[in-house]
């Protein structure tokens, strides 16, 4: 018989209770068993990074964590980046504006590890931002629009602040 | 009026639900009672199937069943479709859906399990028993047609699949004329697709209601209509493709996969839904992909450095079937003067069958073959002359004065190549003023007296772009004033739906938010290409236009009747026709359309087909040629052979830019992945054919850390050739980018002597290369 | 591409896992996952069980015990980039981890993992052989000490028994004044080197009084430069000194495989000691 254990995992702010098959990635467990599919699956061995989420606020790769490993803990996925009405994070937006996207498969990746890297890096470089999502691949931009996006952030954050 | 939207930066349409997590891939789709698959892929190059027992699998918990090719039963016993035939092909390959009785390539389709779950479906897989009888396999193409060679199948008489020769001009008298005569060898490796988001299908078989079903991660789903209809003999009517989000494409999603029909087979056996989803590594050994062309070949040339002519022999690796007819060596061949003019060439090419991964074209397809070869004769005769590169090729483009100018070679349908605009010197200037080409000297001097190596590289390029035959698009107003526009041009993130918005609401004078665009559904729009060899922009573009042009055309003729003014005294904004001068009287396109389709028993009005709807196949009437003209400055380490790129310079010219940002786009990630193909991405296999690089720490991808910024700046030639002047934009970022880089190299170890013979260039051949060259000099 | 069915354990202490692993014949220990988990997926390995470190407690964190410091073998590479103490004792060790995958890698995986994972190029092993760490095992009988040298025993295999857990490393730390270099070649940011050095110099402002050089990459193990460490102390940090210490480097043994030849790994070692010494003298210097 499949080994399952029952979890609660709070993902986006909402707890959800689940029996999984320990196997489960937690990659898996949330776009199928939860349905939340802007995780997206590029490789399933740790390089692309387009499956990248945040637990308890830290990125990582959620095809190289079991489901059942986020029992108690909480998840952000790129459902959970734009404010409940709907309105985009500046991050977002930024990636909008400078065309940080084209097919958009390693969009929610880039979105999820940039967010966490520039809460603990606010005034980085073009070469720190660079090394940052040396982690994500993306097949489609040549990464200009998203460094620049991730720039852009940065400098309105800084003059925020 | 009109075209307001043309040429501005609009930010993608496509984007907000992108951003926020709510794509639609195929992987996101999910039915009622749907089952999942996978694939056993041969293990071994080359081997006869001699029995396979799937009992153990079947008996498996969640296990629905095994499907074998014997399975299928004898109307399904055939090979699969040739996509493209032609006369060249002497002997043809293509795939079963699920191998017979014997297997070519690791990663050759031979059973599909379906279950309750991909995990389970991969737990079978383990449990199917295959009595292979391992053949010898043929993986060089270097020696693959010697006598003594292993045949790919058991059943050729060579390796051979075919022949091509592109020839025009009087060769022997350019030679026999020329001052010069240079010869160079080299090797060319173009590596996979890697899209993101890997191949995928779901189908659905409902004989009673609508058909069979595919929802399939593509670029060209009207192809796969047709040829799934085709290998199954029934009815196109009865089947519908659709390509929902796709997260990039770049080639080898444009054909028919084995997996497309065995999904849809499984599907009717099942009787419910069936998914699969290719995973990476099955991506690396089943997806097509490039592989490798030797050219050995001869330039003649004046003192002066003016090519007189080119000739000299090709290999092309054709992988272990023939899917893609000769659309690869086809497209190296069509470049083969470049951006010059070339008055005499004569290079053939011998097509040869390895058991490896089936070809087909990526980005650019075998353009930036056919460019680099040209480029590097260039390289050549600048070396051996003493003429700054960017001087010989002064020397040689075809001028502005010469267009529409005809080189000689065909394009793949087979019409001539005729390079309809552009001026290619004046590109080269700017191209040259964005990289600081003139200071360049001065910063390798600086650097070199730390220590350091610096190198420029030039290289051009020409693009045919926007192949036909057509891409379509119908636009029609409905009774809200929105506008649904329909095209069967599917995307896989180039933007379609924002470039032919812009056009439409440009052109119908209503905002893009109001414009409702759906595509790549093949029971949606009639009939379409696909979206490959940068044709889009030139093909739907155009019939984007029309069909807005039409509506509008007809939308003034009833407003004018309707509001009793003159067609002349009209125009539309924002979705209201108004009349010049007389504020307060308007019509609303949404009035006019519910006019045109009135309740039952009401009239139309008359001289008016109903519906404000209209659709266009215009296009253009050529292939309009794209150019551009690349400079990289690079960084070699001598101690490591590592080649950083510290700088690179476009300048390109696809005609009038609809989008600029967009465009920008294609280009900066075409380069990207130039640069990928020049320095990183290296598909390896051993010589019994087993794939080496097999996961993204083997085989590298370009990451951000690599790459450059990349500076662009255009040239807006319109084309002749269509209504809107403009011309294909995906690929021509990628095309010159390896001939740039190389080039680069060599400028930084000129020292050394260092002549690359083959690309991706890596570090530890570099080493080699600088060291053998030391001990030259020393001698 | 989804891993085999196991039977997954929790263990909230060693003494729990290391009856797990005794008691349970086909096992395997997860830590960060980061090198496990892809071998899951891809079913290079399909262990029966999966033993769970994440809730062990007391195995992780850094403790300096004033000549050493002790890092529990699940400490994240993440937390020892930004630990204090490991930033003050061991300053080339943030910046070795640099070259450990991505941040996102960093902030799942483990030094015990990537010791006891053991790949030739992978930074942490080459980085203990400079240090002569010494590794804790956790066994039915209790804890055993193993000194760096003995701890790989084959390709990929450490000296670890089926039922042992590796818990504690112990890096005895050099004076404040010790110059480091951490550099390797790899193709791409983030990729396991090809070759990777660790250099170590303490000096008493001129002379060297004590070196370490590391080469991980070349071999199943890492090797120490024996000969040119002894070459260097008593002499001054100097350009030929590290010139010579270069060659001797480009004479180890070191293997070839389908990406690169042994000639080219060896040209790498030479090159990349030169540089690692290189930046640990001038470190040296200016910390005297
Ligand atoms: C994209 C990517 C890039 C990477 N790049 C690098 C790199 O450049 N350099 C590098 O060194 N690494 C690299 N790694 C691997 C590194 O991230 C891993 O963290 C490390 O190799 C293993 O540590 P882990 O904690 O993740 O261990 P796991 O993956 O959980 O375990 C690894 C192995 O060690 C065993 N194990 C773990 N802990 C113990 C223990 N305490 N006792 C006994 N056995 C144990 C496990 O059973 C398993 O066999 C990369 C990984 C990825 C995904
Ligand atoms: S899918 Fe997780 S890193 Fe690629
Ligand atoms: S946008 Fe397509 S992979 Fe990044």
């Amino acid at each position: 018989m499949a080994d399952t254990r029952d979890i609660e995992v709070t993902v986006n702010g909402e707890s959800h209770a689940a029996n999984v098959e320990t196997r489960t990635s937690l990659g898996d467990f949330l776009r199928h068993g939860l349905g939340l599919t802007g995780t997206h699956m590029g490789c399933e061995h740790g390089v692309c990074g387009a499956c990248t989420v945040m637990v308890d606020g830290e990125a990582v790769r959620s095809c190289l964590m079991l489901a059942v490993q986020t029992n108690g803990h909480e998840v952000t996925t790129v459902e959970g980046l734009a404010e409940d009405d709907g309105t985009l994070s500046p991050l977002q937006e930024a990636f909008w504006k400078h065309h940080g996207l084209q097919c958009g498969f390693c969009t929610p990746g880039m979105l999820t590890s940039l967010t966490a890297f520039l809460r603990d890096n606010p005034d980085p470089s073009e070469r720190d931002v660079r090394e940052a999502i040396s982690g994500n691949i993306c097949r489609c931009t040549g990464y200009q629009g998203i460094v620049d996006a991730a720039l852009d952030v940065a400098k309105t954050m800084q003059k925020g602040s | 009026m009109g075209v307001r939207y043309l040429g501005a930066e609009v930010q993608r349409m496509e984007d907000p639900r992108l951003l926020a997590g709510h794509g639609r891939y195929v992987d996101d789709i999910t039915m009622e009672g749907m089952l999942h698959a996978a694939f056993l892929r041969a293990p071994m190059a080359h081997a006869k199937i001699r029995s396979i027992d799937s009992s153990r699998a079947t008996e498996l918990l969640g296990v629905h069943r095994v499907i074998t090719h014997a399975d299928l039963g004898a109307k399904y016993s055939h090979r699969m479709n040739q996509l493209y035939p032609a006369p060249v092909i002497e002997q043809d390959k293509t795939q079963y859906p699920l191998a017979k009785d014997e297997v070519c390539y690791v990663g050759e389709t031979v059973a599909v399990v379906v279950a309750d779950s991909r995990a389970i479906a991969e737990d079978a897989l383990a449990l199917i028993e295959v009595d292979y009888e391992a053949l010898p396999a043929v993986v060089n193409i270097r020696t693959a047609l010697d006598d003594d060679a292993p045949l790919a199948h058991a059943d050729l008489s060579s390796n051979l699949m075919g022949k091509m020769r592109s020839s025009f001009g009087d060769i022997e008298d350019s030679f026999e004329k020329a001052d010069h005569v240079f010869s160079a060898a080299f090797m060319q490796h173009r590596g996979g697709c890697h899209s993101m988001e890997t191949r995928g299908v779901i189908a659905r078989d409902d004989p009673w209601g609508d058909g069979l079903t595919l929802w399939t991660s593509a670029q060209s789903p009207y192809l796969i209509r047709r040829a799934l209809a085709t290998w199954l003999d029934e009815s196109e009517e009865r089947v519908r493709v659709i390509a929902p989000d796709v997260g990039g494409g770049f080639g080898p999603k444009a054909g028919f996969y084995p997996e497309e029909i065995a999904i849809s087979l499984a599907a009717r056996i099942m009787k419910c839904p069936v998914k699969w989803i290719e995973d990476r590594r099955e991506h690396f050994v089943s997806t097509t992909t490039q592989r490798d062309q030797h050219w050995d070949l001869e330039v003649a040339c004046t003192a002066e450095g003016k090519i007189l002519g080119l000739r000299g022999k090709v290999t092309h690796e054709n992988g272990a079937y023939v899917p893609y007819g000769i659309l690869l060596p086809n497209s190296s061949l069509t470049p083969l003067p470049g951006a010059y003019s070339i008055p005499a060439i004569d290079v053939s090419v011998d097509i040869v069958f390895t058991n490896t991964v089936p070809n087909s074209p990526v980005r650019g397809a075998g353009r930036p073959c056919g460019i680099y070869a040209v480029e590097r004769m260039v390289q050549v005769v600048s070396r051996e002359l003493g003429i700054d590169p960017a001087e010989v090729r002064r020397r040689n483009y075809v001028r502005s004065d010469q267009m529409p100018y005809e080189t000689g070679a065909k394009l793949r349908g087979g019409a001539p190549c005729i390079y309809d605009s552009g001026d290619y010197e004046a590109l080269l200037e700017k191209a040259l003023d964005l990289s600081d080409y003139n200071s360049f000297k001065e910063r390798q001097a600086a650097a070199r007296a730390e220590g350091r190596y610096l190198g420029i590289g030039v290289s051009s390029c020409i693009e045919d772009t926007g192949m036909g035959p057509y891409e379509g698009t119908t636009v029609r107003v409905e009774s809200s004033g929105k506008v649904a526009v329909r095209t069967g041009a599917a995307s896989q993130g180039q933007g379609h739906h924002t470039m032919i918005a812009m056009i439409v609401a440009g052109n119908l004078g209503v905002k893009p938010e109001d414009i409702l665009f759906e595509s790549a559904d093949t029971a949606k729009f009639s009939h379409g290409i696909g979206t490959i060899g940068s044709r889009v922009a030139a093909n739907v573009g155009p019939s984007a236009h029309d069909a807005a042009s039409q509506v509008r055309e007809k939308a003034l003729k009833l407003a004018a009747e309707v509001l009793e003014a003159s067609e002349a005294d009209l125009d539309i904004e924002d979705g209201l026709v108004r009349v010049n001068g007389a504020p307060d009287l308007s019509i609303s396109l949404g009035e006019l359309a519910v006019k045109l389709t009135p309740m039952s028993a009401m009239r139309v009005p008359t001289g008016f087909d109903p519906v404000l709807e209209a659709t266009s196949f215009d296009g253009s009437s050529g292939a309009p040629i794209a150019c551009g003209s690349n400079v990289a400055e690079v960084e070699v380490d001598p101690g490591t052979g590592e080649v950083k790129v510290l700088r690179y310079s476009v300048a390109h010219d696809c005609g009038v830019m609809i989008n600029p940002m967009v465009v920008h786009g294609q280009i900066v990630g075409g380069v990207v992945h130039g640069i990928g193909n020049a320095l990183f991405e290296r598909m390896i296999y051993d010589d019994q054919g087993q794939p080496l690089t097999m996961n993204y720490g083997e085989y590298l991808l370009p990451l951000a850390s690599e790459m450059p910024r990349v500076d662009v700046t255009h040239m807006e030639t319109p084309s002749p050739l269509n209504s809107l002047g403009v011309k294909g934009a995906g690929e021509g970022g990628t095309i010159p980018a390896a001939a740039a880089i190389v080039a680069a190299i060599e400028n930084a170890l000129e020292e050394f002597s260092v002549e690359i013979d083959y690309y991706p260039v890596d570090p530890q051949y570099l080493t080699e290369l600088i060291d053998k060259g030391k001990v030259q000099a020393a001698e | 591409m989804k891993p085999a069915p196991f039977i997954y354990h929790d263990p909230a202490t060693p003494e729990e896992a290391v009856a797990l692993l005794s008691q349970h014949e086909d096992a395997k220990v997860l830590a960060g996952g980061q090198s496990l988990m892809p071998m899951l997926n891809m079913r290079f390995v399909l262990p029966d069980h999966v033993i769970d470190l994440n809730g062990v407690a007391g195995i992780s964190g850094v403790v300096d015990s004033g000549s050493t410091l002790e890092i529990g073998a699940m400490t994240r590479q993440r937390d020892l980039v930004r630990d204090p103490a490991v930033n003050a004792k061991i300053p080339i060790m943030p910046e070795a981890l640099e070259h450990v995958g991505h941040f996102q890698t960093r902030n799942r995986g483990t030094i015990g993992g990537s010791l006891c994972h053991l790949d030739p190029s992978a930074e942490l092993p080459c980085l203990m052989a400079a240090y002569d760490a010494v590794l804790s095992a956790h066994g039915p009988d209790g804890v055993r000490d193993i000194p760096f040298t003995e701890w790989p025993l084959a390709y990929m295999i450490p000296t670890l028994g089926p039922d042992e857990l590796l818990t504690k490393i112990t890096v005895p730390y050099w004076s404040a004044n010790h110059g480091y270099g951490f550099v390797e070649f790899a193709r791409r940011h983030g990729d396991f080197a090809l070759i990777a050095v660790a250099a170590l110099l303490e000096t008493d402002g001129d002379t060297i009084l004590q070196a370490s050089i590391s080469i991980g990459g070349a071999g199943v193990r890492p090797v120490r430069l024996a000969e040119a460490e002894a070459a260097l102390v008593g002499g001054n940090i100097g350009a030929d000194a590290f010139k010579a210490a270069a060659e001797v480097a480009r004479g180890i043994d070191a293997m070839s495989d389908a990406y690169v030849s042994s000639a080219y790994r060896q040209r790498l070692a030479a090159t990349l000691v030169e540089r690692a010494l290189i930046k640990a003298g001038e470190r040296a210097k200016g910390s005297a």
